[in-house]
C-alpha cells in the first residue's frame, strides 16, 4: 500500500513537469517505401539507454514517406552487410535495409556505424559512422534518420528538429511552455506561469523563441534564449501585445499591438526598437507572418466582417485579400518553398487545417478527423504540419503531411496541449 | 404632483433614450475611418460631456420633485438606487460569435454602471474581453479586445471618463465554462466588468 501511494505521488509529481506526448500514427501513405531498420548490435556492456534502431524506424515511419517493418516480422537480424541474406528481405517485400552496430567511442560516448542497403540492387548506398556524447544517443538516431531520409527522398530530413508548445491544466490556472524533440520525446519545461502563454514562435536561427505572456495581467511580448533561458520583454505597450513573428533575417519582428485602441500589425526593428505601423483599419488585423523573402507579410483581417488572409508589401503597405473560399481563414503559415500557405479554414462547418496554393488559389482541406483545429505550424522541410485539435474534451497536438496522406497524433496523458511551433532546421 | 412625476419619468426616459442614442451613434462610428487613440478619446470625452449635461438636467427635474414632496422624493430616490443596484448586479455581458456589438438586453445594465461611474469619479473598472474556443488564438485575442473596447465606448458615451476604464483581452484563454458546445460557448463570449475601486 505504501509503495502504491509512493508510486501515485511520484506520478502526480511527474505529470506536473511532463505532459508526456505519445505518438499515435492514424493514417499512413499508400505509396510509402518499405524499409527495415534492423536492431543494432551493441558491443559494449550493460543496457543501452535508447533503442536507436527503433527511434530511426519510428522517425521514418512517421514521415509518411516510409513504411517501417516491425522488428517482430523480421526473418533474420543482420548487423553487417556480410550477414544480410537478401532473400529474407525480398520475401518481405522490403526495398531498403538499415543495419549497424553501436560501440563505445573511447571517450565516454557512443559510435554508431550503419549502412543503408538497397535490397533490389544488393548494394550499400550509405556507410557512415556517427559519434556523440553519453547523452546524445537519441540525437545520433535522429541525425541518422535525417541522413537516410535525405538520401532516399532528396528532401532535407527534419527529425533533429524541436517543437515548442504550451500545456495547461483543466482549470487554466497553470501554463507551461515546453520544448521537446519533434517526436515529443525529451520534453523540458522552459517557462511556467499561472497566467496564459500564447503564440510561441522561433527565430530563423533556432536560438530564440518569442511568445506572448499574460504574467503581468495582460499580453506582453517576450524573447527567450533557449540555451540560457534568459528572457527579455520586447513589447508592453498599452493594450495587448501579441502574435510575434521574427523576420527571416532575425533583425525585425512583426507583432500585433492595440496601443491605438484597435489591434493592428506593426514591425519592430529589434536593435532600435523603432516601430513601423503596417495596417490601419478599424477591423481586426492580426497573425502576421513573413513571406520567405522578408519583403512582405501575410496576416489575418476581419475587415470584411469575417476573418480572411491578406498580403501586404512592406514598401507600399497596401493589403490585398488572398483567400476567397470559406467563411473563416486565419493564422496562415507559408511553406519553406513559398508555394503553399497553411491556414485554419472553415466553410460553414468545422474548423480544419487547409492549404492554399499561392499561385492558383486552390484550397485543399488536410484534416477532417479532428475538431476545432487551430495553430498550424509547418515542418522546416515542408513535409508535415503540426497543429492543435480537440479530441474528446481535451486539446491535443496532431500532425498531417502537406498532401494530407499521413496523419499522426501526439496526445498528452494529462491536461491540454496547445500552440505548437516547429523549429527551423537546427545546425 | 402627478404631473410632476410624469415630467420626471419622461425626463429620465428622455435622458436614457438620448444616452442610448449617443451610444449607438458611437457604435456606428466604429465603421468610420480609424482614429488614432488620442482623437478617439477626445471624441469620447466630448460626447461624454454632452451626455453628462443631460444627466444633470434629468437630475434637476428630480431635485425639483424632491423639494415639492420631500418624503415621496426620498422614496423615489431609494427606489431609483435600488433599481440601479439591481441593474449593476449584472457584470457579465454576452456577445454573438465573431461579433463585438453590444446586445440590446445588455444596455440597461451598462447604463446603470455608467451612471454609477459618472457619479463616482474615483471608481475604476477593468473590462475583461473573452471569446469562445472556436477559431484561432490570436484572432480571438483581438476579438476579446474589440468586445472590451465596445463596452468601453458605450460607457464613455454615457458619461464615464476614459481614465476610469481599462480594457484587457484574454481571448479564448479564460473560458467561464469548459464545455465544447454552444451552451458553454455562449457563456464564454463575454465582457466582464470588474470594479477595482468603488
Amino acid at each position: 500500500m505504501k509503495l502504491m501511494i509512493r508510486v501515485l505521488l511520484f506520478s502526480l509529481l511527474a505529470w506536473q513537469a511532463k505532459a508526456e506526448l505519445v505518438i499515435e500514427i492514424t493514417q499512413g501513405k499508400q505509396s510509402a517505401i518499405p524499409v527495415a531498420v534492423v536492431p543494432f548490435k551493441w558491443k559494449g556492456e550493460g543496457a543501452l539507454p535508447e533503442n536507436v534502431a527503433q527511434i530511426v524506424a519510428n522517425d521514418l515511419g512517421r514521415s509518411g514517406y516510409f513504411n517501417s517493418l516491425p522488428q517482430t516480422e523480421m526473418l533474420s537480424l543482420p548487423n553487417s552487410e556480410e550477414e544480410v541474406f537478401y532473400r529474407d528481405w525480398e520475401l518481405l517485400k522490403q526495398d531498403y535495409l538499415v543495419v549497424g552496430e553501436i560501440d563505445n567511442d573511447g571517450r565516454g560516448g557512443y559510435a554508431v556505424n550503419f549502412k543503408l542497403i538497397d535490397v533490389n540492387t544488393r548494394t550499400a548506398l550509405m556507410n557512415q559512422k556517427l559519434t556523440g556524447g553519453a547523452a546524445a544517443l537519441r540525437d545520433i538516431a535522429h541525425f541518422m534518420s535525417d541522413r537516410i531520409f535525405s538520401a532516399l527522398t532528396g528532401l532535407p530530413g527534419a527529425f533533429s528538429t524541436k517543437l515548442v508548445y504550451v500545456t495547461t491544466n483543466r482549470d487554466r490556472t497553470q501554463f507551461n511552455l515546453n520544448y521537446a524533440d519533434a517526436d515529443g520525446a525529451r520534453e523540458q519545461m522552459i517557462f511556467s506561469s499561472k497566467m496564459p502563454i500564447i503564440s510561441p514562435s522561433w527565430s530563423a536561427d533556432g536560438k530564440k523563441i518569442a511568445y506572448a505572456s499574460f504574467e503581468n495581467g495582460r499580453s506582453e511580448i517576450f524573447i527567450q534564449e533557449i540555451a540560457s533561458g534568459k528572457r527579455e520583454k520586447i513589447a508592453s505597450f498599452k493594450g495587448s501585445n501579441s502574435a510575434p513573428a521574427f523576420s527571416p533575417d532575425g533583425k525585425k519582428m512583426a507583432m500585433v499591438l492595440s496601443r491605438n485602441g484597435n489591434p493592428d500589425v506593426y514591425v519592430m526593428d529589434l536593435a532600435t526598437r523603432k516601430l513601423k505601423r503596417v495596417t490601419k483599419h478599424y477591423g481586426i488585423d492580426t497573425e502576421p507572418q513573413w513571406m520567405p523573402d522578408g519583403k512582405s507579410l501575410i496576416f489575418t483581417s476581419g475587415r470584411i466582417g469575417n476573418p480572411q488572409i491578406y498580403k501586404v508589401s512592406l514598401s507600399d503597405l497596401k493589403p490585398k485579400r488572398i483567400t476567397f473560399e470559406g467563411d473563416y481563414n486565419a493564422r496562415a503559415r507559408i511553406t519553406p518553398d513559398g508555394r503553399k500557405m497553411v491556414m485554419v479554414h472553415r466553410n460553414k462547418g468545422d474548423f480544419h487545417i487547409a492549404t492554399q496554393n499561392m499561385k492558383t488559389g486552390a484550397v485543399q482541406i488536410l484534416s477532417s478527423e479532428t475538431q476545432l483545429d487551430e495553430s498550424p505550424s509547418v515542418a522546416p522541410n515542408g513535409s508535415m504540419v503540426v497543429y492543435a485539435a480537440s479530441m474528446g474534451d481535451r486539446s491535443i497536438l496532431a500532425a498531417v503531411s502537406l498532401d494530407g496522406e499521413v496523419k499522426f497524433r501526439l496526445p498528452s496523458k494529462f491536461g491540454d496541449v496547445r500552440e505548437p511551433a516547429w523549429s527551423p532546421l537546427l545546425k | 404632483m402627478q404631473k410632476r412625476s410624469l415630467v420626471k419619468t419622461l425626463g429620465l426616459t428622455f435622458g436614457a433614450v438620448l444616452l442610448t442614442a449617443c451610444a449607438s451613434n458611437s457604435d456606428v462610428a466604429e465603421g468610420d475611418e480609424l482614429k488614432p487613440l488620442d482623437a478617439a478619446q477626445e471624441n469620447a470625452a466630448e460626447s461624454g460631456a454632452s451626455t453628462e449635461t443631460k444627466g444633470v438636467n434629468a437630475q434637476s427635474i428630480e431635485s425639483q420633485a424632491v423639494e415639492a414632496q420631500a418624503v415621496a422624493g426620498e422614496q423615489v430616490d431609494a427606489a431609483a438606487n435600488e433599481a440601479q443596484a439591481a441593474l449593476m448586479e449584472t457584470t457579465v455581458f454576452y456577445f454573438d460569435f465573431d461579433n463585438s456589438t453590444i446586445k440590446a438586453d445588455s444596455k440597461n445594465s451598462l447604463i446603470a454602471h455608467s451612471q454609477y461611474l459618472a457619479a463616482n469619479s474615483s471608481a475604476r473598472v477593468v473590462l475583461e474581453g473573452h471569446t469562445d474556443e472556436r477559431g484561432t488564438v490570436e484572432y480571438n485575442l483581438a476579438l476579446g479586445e474589440r468586445r472590451g473596447l465596445s463596452v468601453s465606448r458605450f460607457l464613455q458615451a454615457n458619461g464615464v471618463a476614459a481614465n476610469q476604464i481599462e480594457t484587457v483581452s484574454f481571448g479564448e484563454e479564460r473560458p467561464a465554462l469548459m464545455g465544447h458546445n454552444e451552451g458553454s460557448w455562449s457563456k464564454n463570449r463575454r465582457v466582464e466588468i470588474k470594479y477595482q475601486s468603488r
